[in-house]
């Protein structure tokens, strides 16, 4: 029976519910990346709003560029190390956080810290940390008698150049993003740890296998879905992310050393106008992203149905 | 094979004695039960035994070595969890055998010992499917034969039946007794269900708030328990008890007859007044009261007792058991 009410009716209720997320998709979503579709096959800029259509020349230029290429390279670099990183140590983090301890809490307190800082703001006080003058980690090493003498193990340099340097500066980009994405991958992890019976893994104790027995035959088997979600996500954010960079070093030291494709969309499409090229910088991500984005939909359905 | 010593084993979690100085002795092959309430602390014993608690005093020997700092691999020693604990995302052959993985032995060996415990077991037939693809008691087979393959010194299990459902259980528990013999190896179970216990055990330690209160076998725990508590734990229904002339006299509700069927026995002769009957069957049970104190008696004779009746009933003299009213002790005559 139809009821008086209408919001009773599913035909009515349902489209209702689902109208905010379908405006935001079509809104936020669908049109930016119509548009940068369409410009990226255009020869748009931002001064000049003639328009015309040039095929693939925009892909071609950026093909050509060496700025292109490297940002690739260092958007690959960026990404698979700071992931291999967060994997370990969201492991070490979650053995320590499984166990009890005095001011556990404290600990717990600290570690997810980062999460919940704005993260612009959170990397202003990387931006303090690996200052070219200032940092104090440079005064410490001072300190330590590592830095700033002769004979000194780093170098008889007053300051280290975190950021000036252009292995230093990519390191240094990368601990940065580890920083912030470890909180979320070891709540993720922690989560997943608590799903698995405490006695699975004391049958595997007491049948004899030793802790990285049972963290490769046992636990990372069990915990699969939930990591491969953890590092797929982990990559679709990675990779399209361009805070740290652009806080950090703004794609420098130059030439480019830390710039990322997402950060040279940016400064080829807003900052230096060309907003076609840098739609086909950004247009780049899309086969990637939309393979990951499948891959994680695959495992999410299965993890569901088992 | 091995024997087992625990010399004034203790674990206190914060404060709670969960096992409270327990000394005891399992003989090489022998069939321990260790029967208690929740709460009781069998688990955590067995648990102690296992290694995966460490003790917080006394002393572990297993085969003649002391085993506390041992961590369980180095203890010889195989468990069978209460939820069987299979790793779901390993083949029944995969489970079986990765106790024979983690020691490294040659893949031909491994097979040929597999194949030993799933016969043993009668489960060579599920080899190559995953836990969740077969049914409750060939998991618990599964994790048996898991224990086994390894040959180990002791066995653990953790009230293992307890997951099956009721007519499983029965068969379960003969099959177990069976194999037990046959390969003759030291067991320790925890259960808290005292037909199991009386079943399988060779002896039986009844626990009671982290303390042993009775060892011995099935039959003396029963007819000859040491004090209240045991007494009044084992056996369904429980044993009675009236206060008589300032000691607490005991007796098992089959031994509570009408007196009938008891006719010119040395018997304590007693009124009855009956508030309820239960027929099952092959037996009935008389609720009632003998002077304000509830008591069950448990007859087969065809009488047509009705709620409000008074009725004589009789318990013959070696039937009783007395125990001191402060400390709950057996008095022996």
């Amino acid at each position: 029976m139809s009821g008086r009410n209408p919001f009773e009716r599913e035909s009515v209720l349902a489209p209702l519910m689902l109208a905010p997320i379908a405006l935001y998709m079509v809104l936020l979503v669908g049109f930016p990346f119509l548009m940068a579709f369409v410009y990226s096959f255009s020869n748009v800029t931002v001064g000049n709003p003639d328009f015309h259509l040039v095929g693939f020349r925009n892909f071609a230029a950026v093909l050509r560029d060496p700025a292109f290429r490297h940002s690739l390279l260092n958007t690959c670099i960026f990404t698979f190390t700071s992931i291999g990183l967060v994997l370990v140590l969201s492991n070490m983090l979650t053995e320590l956080l499984m166990r009890e301890f005095r001011f556990k809490w404290l600990v717990r307190f600290l570690i997810m810290l980062p999460w919940t800082a704005p993260i612009a703001l959170g990397t202003i006080g990387y931006l303090w940390f690996l200052d070219s003058v200032f940092s104090p980690l440079d005064w410490l090493l001072r300190r330590w008698g590592l830095l700033g003498t002769p004979q000194a193990l780093l170098g008889p340099a007053s300051n280290m150049y975190w950021l000036g340097r252009p292995g230093l500066a990519m390191a240094s980009v990368i601990l940065v993003h580890v920083w912030r994405l470890l909180p979320l991958a070891t709540m993720i992890r922690i989560a997943g740890m608590n799903s698995i019976p405490r006695d699975v893994i004391e049958a595997a104790q007491v049948d004899g296998a030793g802790y990285f027995r049972r963290l490769f035959h046992i636990v990372l088997p069990l915990l699969l879905p939930v990591i491969s979600v953890t590092v797929l996500f982990s990559t679709l954010f990675t990779f399209t992310d361009m805070t740290v960079v652009w806080v950090l070093t703004k794609g420098g030291p130059p030439d480019n050393n830390t710039q990322v494709l997402a950060s040279l969309a940016f400064l080829k499409g807003i900052q230096g106008g060309d907003l076609a090229e840098g739609a086909a910088v950004a247009l780049f991500f899309f086969p990637v992203l939309a393979g990951v984005a499948m891959v994680v939909l695959r495992i999410a359905k299965k993890a569901v149905v088992t | 094979m091995a024997n087992v010593q625990l010399v004034g084993i203790k674990k206190h979690f914060e404060g709670v004695k969960a096992v409270d100085g327990i000394d005891l002795e399992i003989v090489d092959g022998e069939f321990l039960v260790l029967l208690g309430p929740s709460g009781s602390g069998k688990t955590t014993l067995m648990r102690l035994v296992a290694g995966l608690e460490k003790p917080t005093g006394g002393r572990i020997v297993i085969d003649g070595q002391p085993v506390n700092d041992l961590p369980p691999r180095e203890r010889g020693i195989a468990m069978v969890f209460q939820s069987y604990a299979l790793y779901p995302h390993k083949t029944v052959f995969g489970n079986i055998s990765f106790p024979l993985t983690v020691e490294g032995m040659p893949r031909e060996d491994i097979r040929k010992k597999v194949e030993w415990a799933a016969g043993l077991l009668g489960i060579g037939h599920l080899l190559d499917r995953m836990p969740s693809q077969v049914s409750g008691g060939e998991r618990q087979r599964v994790a048996i034969a898991r224990a086994l393959v390894r040959r180990p010194k002791v066995l653990l299990m953790d009230e293992p039946l307890s997951n099956l459902d009721a007519k499983v259980r029965h068969t379960a528990r003969e099959e177990l007794k069976l194999f037990q013999r046959d390969i003759h190896v030291t067991t320790i179970y925890v259960t808290h269900d005292q037909a199991e216990a009386m079943g399988l055990g060779d002896r039986i330690a009844v626990m009671h708030e982290g303390t042993v209160r009775q060892i011995g076998t099935p039959d003396s725990i029963y007819n000859d328990p040491a004090n209240m508590f045991v007494a009044g734990f084992v056996g369904i229904p429980p044993m009675n008890f009236i206060e008589q002339d300032g000691v607490i006299v005991g007796f098992r509700p089959e031994a509570l007859l009408p007196a009938e069927a008891l006719p010119d026995k040395d018997c304590m002769r007693l009124r009855l007044l009956v508030e309820r009957v239960e027929d099952l069957g092959s037996h009935r049970l008389v609720y009632g009261t003998i002077g304000k104190v509830k008591v069950i008696a448990n007859h087969s004779l065809r009488l047509n007792l009705r709620e409000g009746d008074e009725h004589e009933f009789a318990i013959c003299s070696q039937e009783i058991r007395r125990f001191d009213p402060k400390t709950g002790v057996r008095v022996r005559p």
